[in-house]
C-alpha cells in the first residue's frame, strides 16, 4: 500500500516536484498499479526459470575497435542548457 | 597471533579502471583522452543522449575475468547488467549501467603481508561497471556554487573488487591496496601511472559497531590516513558515551579528516532493476583459456627469483612488488651476478628513487649493468657506486663521465701498497700492538692508508695488503 509519504519519496527520487493537488490524484493512481501486478502474485511459478531478459538472447558483444560513433566537442555541447568553456555544467550537488 | 584489541574490521571497495582497452565499456569511444580537451571523446552513449544503445566490448569481458581468475574468484555461470538509478551530474543518463546479484566473478581472496605475517582478505566479488564522467569544482567541493563536467572518462570500463571486512588496522589496508595494484598491473589490463586509474572506498567500523563508508581516497598512504583519522574518531564517539552511526563520509585529504556526506533523507535508494539494453552473458566457459593465458603473478615471480636467481626472500619482495621494478631487475641479473645485482638495485636504487619520489623509469639499466661491471672488475668503491647512482638521478649523463668527472677510479694496487708501505712505516706503535695479538689496530692502519689514498681505495684490499706487508 502506497502512502502520501511514500509518494513524496517516489518524487523526491526522480527529482519531481508535486502538489497537493497532484499527491492526492497520483497516491491511489500508484496503488491500483500496484494491486494490479499483485495478480501476476497468484500465478504458479513453481520450477520456472526467472526471466532475466525478455530476449533469448545472450552473449552480444562488440570489438574493441575505437573510432565508431564519437561526436566532436562541439557537438557534444550543443545541446547543453547550460556550459562554461569546454566543459557542461550543472548546479552544484551534495 | 596479532590481538585486534580494538575489533578493527575494515573493508575495502576498489575501482580499477581498465585503462590498458583501446574503446570505453560500452561504446567505441577512445580511452586515450588523458592529454585531451574536456568532451572530446565522447558519443550518444557515454553521454546518455536518448534512444542511444550500448554493447558491450568483448575485451572488457576478458579483461575482467582475467582479473576474477587472478583473485583466485570463480568466474560465474550466468552474469548480467542493472541500472543503478540516481542523480548527479556525473551520470546524465541518471542511472550507472553496474551489476548487482549476479557479478561476473565473486568468492576470492588475496593473501597479503598482515600484521602477524600472511594473512588472507577474501573477495566478496569483482564486477563490472561504467566509470561516471568527472566533475570539477570551483574552489572546494562544500562551498562552489556549481560543477564543471567532463564526460571523456563517462563509460570507461571499471571493475569494482569488494574485499570481505578483512583487515585488521589501517596498515593491512595499505598492504591489500598495494597487493592489489601489483596484481592488476602484472596482468597487463591496467596503467596506474594514468589520473583516476584506481580509487578506493573503505569501511570501517570498530568494537561490532555500526560502520563508516569513507568516499574520495586517492592514494593507498590516503587510504591509511583517512582509516587512522576514522579509528580516532570511532573510539571517541564511543567514549563519549555516543553511538556510532552507519553513515558515508568524505575524506579531505588537504585536512586529512572525514567529513559526514549525506543526512538521513538522503539515504540510498538506488532502485536497481535489471539493464533492458544489455542481455545476459554466459561466459564461464571462457575461464579456463584465460587462465592458461595468464602471466606469471607477483607472489610465483618472487619465488622463482629465489630459486632461479639465488637472492634472498626479502630481495624477491621488494623485487616482485612493482612490475616495473622486476622486469628491470631481470634484464640486470641475466647479463651480471644476479645477487649483486639484487643488492644495488633493491637496497640501493630503490632507495635513492624513494627519496626523490622517482620511479624505476628514471633510470636505465644499461647504466646499472656499467656500474655493476666497474665495481665488479674493482675499478670503483662502493661508495663511489652511491655516488655515481645519485648523480645520473640529480644531473644525468653516463657512469664512465660521472666517474672521469668526479675521479672515482679505484686507486690501483700499487699505489694502495704503497701507502701501505709508509702507513707502516709512519706507525710503528700500531704495528707493535697489532705484533703483539691486538688485532683492532689493523683498523687505524687502514684508516690511514684509506687517508692517504683520499677514499679510493677499497678498504678490503687494503686490509688485505697490509696484513701481507706484516706477515
Amino acid at each position: 500500500m502506497i502512502t502520501k509519504k511514500d509518494l513524496e519519496h517516489i518524487g523526491w527520487l526522480a527529482r519531481l516536484e508535486l502538489s497537493d493537488d497532484e499527491k492526492e490524484k497520483y497516491t491511489p493512481k500508484l496503488n491500483s498499479v500496484l494491486d494490479y501486478f499483485n495478480e501476476l502474485d497468484e500465478v504458479d511459478t513453481e520450477g520456472v526459470e526467472p526471466t532475466y531478459h525478455v530476449l533469448q538472447l545472450y552473449n552480444v558483444f562488440r570489438d574493441d575497435e575505437p573510432g565508431i560513433g564519437s561526436i566532436t566537442q562541439e557537438e557534444a555541447l550543443s545541446n547543453a542548457p547550460k556550459k562554461q568553456d569546454e566543459f557542461f555544467k550543472a548546479p552544484r550537488m551534495m | 597471533m596479532y590481538e585486534n584489541r580494538d575489533g578493527i574490521m575494515i573493508g575495502l571497495e576498489v575501482h580499477v579502471q581498465l585503462n590498458r582497452l583501446k574503446t570505453k565499456v560500452f561504446c567505441g569511444c577512445t580511452t586515450d583522452y588523458h592529454n585531451d580537451p574536456p568532451n572530446s571523446h565522447v558519443c550518444p552513449v557515454c553521454l546518455g543522449l536518448p534512444g542511444a544503445l550500448p554493447v558491450i566490448n568483448k575485451k572488457a569481458v576478458e579483461a575482467a575475468i582475467k582479473v576474477g581468475l587472478a583473485l583466485n574468484c570463480r568466474v560465474e555461470e550466468h552474469t548480467q547488467f542493472y541500472r543503478k538509478n540516481y542523480y548527479y551530474p556525473d551520470l546524465p543518463k541518471g542511472f550507472q549501467i553496474t551489476q548487482y546479484d549476479f557479478p561476473i566473478s565473486s568468492g576470492g581472496y588475496i593473501i597479503i603481508e598482515g600484521e602477524d605475517g600472511e594473512h588472507r582478505v577474501g573477495i566478496t566479488r569483482a564486477h563490472m561497471e561504467e566509470d561516471p564522467g568527472r566533475l570539477v569544482h570551483e574552489g572546494t567541493i562544500d562551498k562552489s556554487k556549481y560543477t564543471l563536467i567532463d564526460y571523456n572518462r563517462s563509460g570507461m570500463a571499471l571493475l569494482e573488487i569488494v574485499s570481505d571486512p578483512d583487515m585488521r588496522s589501517p596498515k593491512e589496508a595499505r598492504r591489500y591496496l598495494d597487493k592489489l595494484r601489483n596484481i592488476v598491473e602484472y596482468l597487463d589490463i591496467f596503467d596506474g601511472d594514468l589520473e583516476g586509474a584506481l580509487r578506493v572506498d573503505a569501511n570501517i567500523s570498530i568494537m561490532g559497531g555500526q560502520r563508516a563508508e569513507i568516499k574520495n581516497i586517492s592514494s593507498h598512504k590516503g587510504a591509511e590516513k583517512a582509516l587512522l583519522f576514522e579509528i580516532v574518531r570511532q573510539k571517541n564517539v564511543i567514549r563519549r558515551g555516543g553511538i556510532v552511526v552507519q553513515e558515508t563520509r568524505h575524506f579531505d585529504e588537504a585536512r586529512e579528516i572525514t567529513l559526514s556526506m549525506r543526512s538521513k533523507e538522503e539515504a540510498h535508494d538506488y532502485r536497481y532493476f535489471p539493464e533492458p539494453d544489455l542481455v545476459p552473458l554466459k561466459i564461464s566457459g571462457w575461464a579456463p583459456a584465460i587462465k592458461a593465458t595468464l602471466p606469471e603473478l607477483p607472489d610465483a615471480r618472487r619465488m622463482r627469483f629465489v630459486e632461479e636467481y639465488g637472492i634472498t626472500d626479502d630481495h624477491a619482495r621488494a623485487l616482485t612488488s612493482e612490475l616495473k621494478l622486476a622486469i628491470f631487475y631481470e634484464d640486470v641479473a641475466e647479463k651480471a651476478d644476479p645477487r649483486t645485482a639484487a643488492v644495488w638495485v633493491c637496497d640501493v636504487l630503490k632507495g635513492e628513487l624513494n627519496y626523490r619520489d622517482m620511479t624505476i623509469e628514471a633510470f636505465k639499466k644499461e647504466h646499472m649493468l656499467s656500474i655493476i661491471e666497474l665495481l665488479v672488475s674493482k675499478k670503483i668503491t662502493e661508495d663511489g657506486a652511491v655516488e655515481i647512482i645519485r648523480a645520473l638521478l640529480d644531473k644525468g649523463g653516463s657512469p664512465e663521465e660521472i666517474v672521469k668527472e668526479k675521479s672515482l677510479l679505484k686507486v690501483e694496487g700499487d699505489i694502495v701498497s704503497i701507502a701501505a708501505a709508509e702507513a707502516i712505516k709512519e706507525n710503528p706503535g700500531a704495528v707493535a700492538d697489532y705484533n703483539s695479538g691486538k688485532e683492532k689496530a689493523l683498523n687505524s692502519l687502514v684508516g690511514a692508508v684509506m687517508k692517504k689514498t683520499k677514499g679510493r681505495a677499497d678498504a678490503r684490499t687494503a686490509r688485505e695488503i697490509l696484513l701481507g706487508k706484516l706477515r
